[in-house]
């Protein structure tokens, strides 16, 4: 196991030893993973392999079998919105926005951790009721205006168009002003220029000061953008290290892509096709959660 | 990958050339329009005659040259019929009647008449034996409204076949025919003549409103009701509702202050205490029902057993009203009584939420209707005999003494401004003012961060809580703002009703309120909206309490039209834009142009945008 670190940073997010067993299915077994500030960090591994369940233990949608999870140093507590609350935030797979309600209001939504006003302040029009709402909503404005959803703010979100929607859950997310964002397959369905936008989109949230830890089957996105890959295959981390060392490891190109794919482009392609329609079958209830 | 393939929302409508519709009878366009104002004239002409000899039928059709009962309601109907065919002439000032459809209305307004007027000669013929007893103005209405509708039936249809089913059969085709398409964007008025507008608007709904309450049989009230179905539905197509909500969006408070105009003058249209007692009552089942619209719309946690809140208000002002039945003989003052009764409201919420609302769905559904049925055998089992007597059982607490509010004997008629308002019509007033404050209420807390953190719940609860939202925290703050909403009604509930006893608060019964028949209110009227319940709530208890003679088949009439309302209409009468867009795929981008967070008064409004 090959743990690179380039320079000496504050370490974000810290799992040890996190096991998650359903029933006799061991789907995460003995994980480690850092992110330090500032980085942005792959997670790959074929379909079923456990990263959407791994990114479920660290944000508290399942308690861990074992193994703990601290942010920045704290331990944190097994409650989604609590870790929410700490400084992660995450989009979904399976995109889950508040489909009948606006862009903006997803996002105001997403700003709930980071305002205080109460039902009292809302009912009564407290005096800085108005003021918060305004803040709010021009806070909610700027994230649109950097995820380049600003002209669509009054549209209802089941109405976006696909690369939208994701992006507008990232808009959600970072709305709760994260130091961690976690992304579950950014660019699925995204069409190439739209993933290049998203990478983009990325790299301008890990400017942001936000470390970023994202799964993608997408390899040359992950290639592009990440600092350091961990590969997840059957619930454990076989590899980790920066991308072309992962890359190139033989147990990576065994377990994930079955067959070489350097100097084929168009395998990776495949690859991906097949990993789809195997995932479309096999993990319909796995990655609900 | 994901496993979810987005449905195709963003295609857009198909754009193949629509079918051009042709009308349902096939007459020359002039002779067609002819015949349904010749036809609308001669039903209107027809109600200035005697319809029946006799004065046994009840609203008395025997003058000559003055229209009453079911014939009033005929000539109105051959009235909106008529003006709808002439603006199809093109008639300078008349345009602006039809911004929308221009066929269907009349189409719409001629069944309408057709029906009350068919309904008026089949109830005379049957009460008083047969078709001999009509007198020639009935057949000439009869004959001048059948006349109407085949005329409009061969009007030109206002839009073309839809794409998708190019050429539907004959039930598709009339079906079609009442369809309309949405009117174009108003020109701006001045600001003046919107507000006369809308007051004009919310002065002809409490006309109607209370020209129903006032019907005096049921005969009057189907055939007010035939007439006002179909004439609203014309009105509709027309397209003058969606510009009249167009402008009460603009001017969200003048509405709120022109509805609550028109609700104030409605005790001074009536001189009769019941229809004020049935104007208490009905503010009191919609103030309920919209505090249950906080539970159910905004954070969508479906409650059976709501009433029971309503019931904890009642209980709690009556043991503190001073009535000599009270178990506890003290005699708080109003303002003291009020807050009894929703503190204890409130903690009955939070003690059964506490411990529900960990469930999700179907579960809590059926919690909560169990704890609502629990309460009402408490109170019947606190009567000393089963329990301590606290509640005398199943007597209730009677005798409750009227309310004194600042001095104001709510119990005794007051002269006002020439009026005098009876007891029920104080206690109407009394309850606008807490409908006041939970309109206030909804309204406020729906567009706060509580509020959409309710809604984001609603949608989807995982997400929800991993947006930071603490998901048992708010649904709780829902619950115990619903149930103490219910509290403030229940206290004046008790006093309006002089006694509570514990069969007034079931999960379903005759009369309204009780949780089915809240929920059937919220629902029918509209999730989400201020002004859903509200109609919800008028409707469902006018309906029972105007056709009595039809009260043992009430829950099954009910059953029905709910089954038809959700075949039909699943968004409820007022949908807000969500709604809408949830139910109805259209397939198009919406373009809002509005506020985003949607309440009653406009959801009308952004279904149209
Ligand atoms: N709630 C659950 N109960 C039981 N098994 C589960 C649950 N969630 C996930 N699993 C199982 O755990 C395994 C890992 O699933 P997971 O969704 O984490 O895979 P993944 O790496 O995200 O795959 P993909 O690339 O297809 O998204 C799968 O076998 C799945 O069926
Ligand atoms: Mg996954």
């Amino acid at each position: 196991m090959t743990t690179t670190t380039t320079a000496p940073t504050t370490t974000v997010l810290a799992a040890s030893g996190v096991t998650m067993r359903f029933g006799g299915l061991t789907a995460v077994r003995d994980v480690d993973l850092t992110v330090n500030s500032g980085e942005i960090v792959g997670l790959i591994g074929p379909n079923g392999a456990g990263k959407t369940t791994f990114f479920n233990c660290l944000t508290g949608l399942y308690v861990p079998t074992e193994g703990r999870v601290a942010y920045k140093g704290t331990v944190l507590p097994p409650k989604p919105h609590l870790v929410t609350q700490a400084g992660i935030a995450r989009t979904f797979q399976n995109i889950r926005l508040f489909a009948n309600m606006t862009v903006l209001e997803n996002v105001l939504v997403g700003r709930h951790t980071r305002t205080k006003e109460g039902l009292w302040s809302a009912l009564l029009r407290l005096p800085g009721f108005k003021k918060a709402e305004e803040e709010s909503r021009a806070r909610a404005m700027e994230l649109l205006e950097f995820t380049g959803l600003a002209a669509k703010a009054d549209h209802l979100a089941r109405n976006l168009p696909y690369g939208e929607q994701r992006k507008l859950e990232i808009a959600r997310a970072l709305a709760s002003e994260p130091g961690l964002l976690l992304l579950d397959e950014p660019t699925a369905g995204m069409n190439p220029q739209e993933t290049r936008a998203a990478e983009e989109l990325i790299f301008a949230i890990r400017d942001k000061g936000i470390a970023v830890l994202v799964i993608e089957h997408d390899i040359r996105f992950i290639m592009n953008l990440c600092d350091r890959v961990a590969v997840l295959v059957q619930g454990e981390k076989i590899v980790e290290g920066p991308a072309e060392v992962v890359q190139a490891d033989e147990r990576v190109i065994a377990a994930y892509l079955g067959t070489p794919f350097e100097g084929a482009p168009g395998d990776a392609e495949a690859a991906e096709v097949e990993a789809a329609e195997a995932d479309a079958q096999s993990t319909e209830e796995g990655d609900d959660k | 990958m994901t496993t979810e393939i987005p449905m195709d929302k963003t295609s857009g409508t198909t754009e193949v050339p629509a079918a051009q519709a042709t009308p349902i009878i096939p007459l020359p366009q002039a002779a067609a329009r002819a015949l349904t104002v010749a036809g609308s004239a001669l039903a209107l002409a027809g109600t200035f005659l005697a319809w029946t000899w006799t004065e046994e039928f009840p609203g008395n059709l025997t003058v000559t040259g003055y229209p009453g009962g079911l014939q009033v309601l005929t000539l109105f109907g051959s009235l909106l019929t008529l003006l709808f065919a002439l603006t199809g002439y093109g008639i300078r000032g008349l345009g602006w009647l039809t911004p929308g459809g221009k066929n269907s209305p009349v189409l719409l307004a001629a069944l309408g008449v057709f029906g009350t007027t068919g309904y008026a000669i089949g109830a005379i013929a049957q009460e008083l034996g047969g078709l001999v007893n009509l007198e020639p103005g009935a057949w000439v209405s009869g004959i001048g409204a059948l006349l109407a509708v085949i005329g409009a039936l061969g009007l030109p249809v206002d839009q073309p076949y839809d794409a998708a089913d190019p050429t539907p059969h004959l039930w598709g085709r009339i079906r079609h025919s009442l369809t309309a398409p949405d009117p174009g964007r108003a020109k701006d008025l001045p600001s003046w003549a919107e507000i006369l507008i809308i007051a004009a608007g919310f002065g002809t709904g409490l006309y109607v409103f209370s020209y129903g309450i006032g019907t005096e049989y049921s005969e009057q009230f189907i055939g007010f009701l035939i007439v006002a179905a179909f004439g609203f539905t014309a009105v509709n197509r027309a397209g003058l509702l969606k510009r009249l909500s167009a402008l009460t969006a603009k001017h969200r408070n003048v509405t709120l202050g022109a509805a609550f105009a028109a609700a104030i003058c409605f005790p001074f249209t009536q001189s009769n205490d019941q229809f004020a007692l049935i104007g208490a009552n009905i503010l009191i089942f919609a103030t309920v029902a919209l505090g249950l619209n906080v539970v159910v719309g905004l954070a969508g946690l479906l409650d059976l057993g709501y009433v029971a809140f309503l019931g904890v208000g009642a209980y709690a002002a009556a043991l503190v009203s001073g009535s000599p039945a009270s178990t506890l003989g003290v005699h708080f003052p109003f303002w003291a009584a009020v807050l009894t009764g929703a503190a204890a409201s409130l903690i009955f919420g939070v003690v059964i939420g506490a411990p529900t609302l960990r469930l999700r769905g179907d579960y809590l559904a059926i919690v909560t209707l169990g704890f609502g049925e629990i309460f009402r055998i408490t109170m019947n089992n606190l009567n000393g005999n089963s329990g301590p007597d606290v509640t005398n059982g199943s007597n209730g607490i009677p005798q409750i003494p009227d309310l004194e509010v600042f001095g104001f004997n709510l119990g005794v008629p007051h002269d006002v401004l020439g009026h005098e308002l009876t007891r029920s019509a104080n206690y109407y007033l009394l309850m606008l003012v807490f409908t006041a404050i939970v309109v206030t209420v909804f309204r406020r807390s729906a567009e706060s961060r509580i509020g959409r953190a309710w809604v984001a719940i609603r949608e989807d609860e995982t997400a929800a809580t991993a947006m930071g939202i603490n998901g048992f925290r708010l649904k709780l703050l829902a619950f115990a703002l619903g149930a103490s909403l219910a509290g403030l009604a229940g206290t004046v509930q008790a006093h309006v009703s002089y006694s509570v006893t514990p069969e007034q608060y079931q999960f379903a019964g005759s009369v309204p309120p009780n949780s089915a028949f809240l929920l059937a209110a919220v629902i029918l009227g509209g999730m989400g909206t201020i002004s859903g319940p509200l109609i919800g709530a008028a409707l469902l208890y006018l309906i029972p309490a105007k056709l009595q003679f039809m009260a043992e088949y009430q829950l099954l009439l009910f059953g029905i039209a709910l089954m038809l309302l959700m075949r039909f209409r699943p968004e409820g009468l007022v949908a807000d834009r969500r709604k809408q867009l949830e139910f109805h795929e259209t397939g198009q981008l919406d373009l809002p142009e509005d506020k985003p967070l949607p309440d009653g008064a406009t959801g009308v409004a952004k279904a149209g945008a």
